[in-house]
């Protein structure tokens, strides 16, 4: 999906200034972005700031752009680090580099095992459901957070999701699996209860 | 239960196969473990469920429209407002 953002810009045009070309960048790229704070911060103003301040910072930077990742890992970047300092600001003993205590070390405990599968794609993806899917990411550590959000939400590769991040793709990795699997218990308490209710009603 | 794979070396791969990146020795390992292994199912299918269900439902977040409008007022770039959006 990133390839085509590569050749799809010009980065001549977007170095010169050229409006329409920046325009058509910002269309292509701001829901992604808007999403990526939405789901970050949980908060649409917060979400806002991230996506304008994105796009304010990419214009500064762009003469120094080298075009090493594409466009739109660069922007992901910029979008993740405007997202961490929100979070910083607010929790000022955050480092996102460190590891948390426990997160990579430690075994991963598998509690569900509720087949839940089955249920009705109206079940699983009804308003209510909806809402347990966003109380549940926001559940997880920020760290843990971003690496599902860029990895399963964005699709990106587990390249571009190190690059975004600035992490190794090892990190990556082992934070993807921790973050799916907790979101998978979660879900297999929320949705096992469904499953007991459909059985026994 | 156990074969060749139990369920904690399966738990290392886990990621890999459901992305389906594993090389086809470890992949028909994974298969015939959870052919034995109920839990082991449950948790690879549950898995592959709730990446799917995350990544369908973020698809329907479209950036509101006055958000859209005050970005391009930001960046200067009011002219283009009226532009059909490009998805």
């Amino acid at each position: 999906m990133n390839e085509e953002s590569q050749q799809e810009f010009s980065l001549e045009l977007l170095r010169s200034g050229d409006r329409a070309e920046l325009a058509r960048l910002v269309d292509v790229h701001s829901t992604k972005i808007y999403r990526l704070g939405l789901k970050m911060l949980s908060n649409p103003q917060d979400a806002e700031d991230v996506l304008q301040n994105t796009f304010l910072k990419a214009i500064q930077a762009l003469p120094k752009f080298e075009g090493r990742s594409t466009i739109s890992t660069w922007l992901y970047r910029i979008a993740v680090n405007e997202s961490l300092m929100l979070i910083r600001r607010r929790k000022p003993e955050f480092d996102f580099a460190s590891k948390v205590e426990g997160e990579e070390d430690d075994e991963i405990l598998l509690t569900q095992f509720s087949d839940w599968c089955c249920l009705p794609e109206s079940e699983l993806v009804s308003s209510e459901a909806q809402k347990y899917l966003d109380k549940a990411i926001q559940e997880l550590s920020e760290k843990l957070r971003v690496v599902f959000l860029l990895r399963d939400i964005e699709k990106l590769s587990i390249t571009e999701t190190s690059e975004a991040l600035n992490i190794s793709e090892s990190a990556v990795k082992t934070r993807l699996l921790r973050a799916r699997l907790q979101l998978r218990e979660m879900l297999s308490k929320y949705y096992g209860e469904r499953l007991n209710a459909e059985k026994t009603g | 239960m156990k074969k060749h794979l139990n369920c904690g070396a399966l738990l290392e791969s886990l990621s890999e196969y459901v992305d389906g990146v594993l090389g086809d020795a470890l992949c028909a390992e994974i298969e015939s473990h959870v052919a034995d292994c109920d839990d082991c199912r449950v948790v690879v299918d549950t898995l592959k469920k709730t990446i799917y269900l995350y990544h369908e439902t973020s698809e329907k977040t479209e950036i509101p429209i006055d958000v859209r409008t005050r970005l391009f007022h930001r960046l200067n770039l009011d002219d283009f407002i009226q532009e059909k959006k490009q998805v």
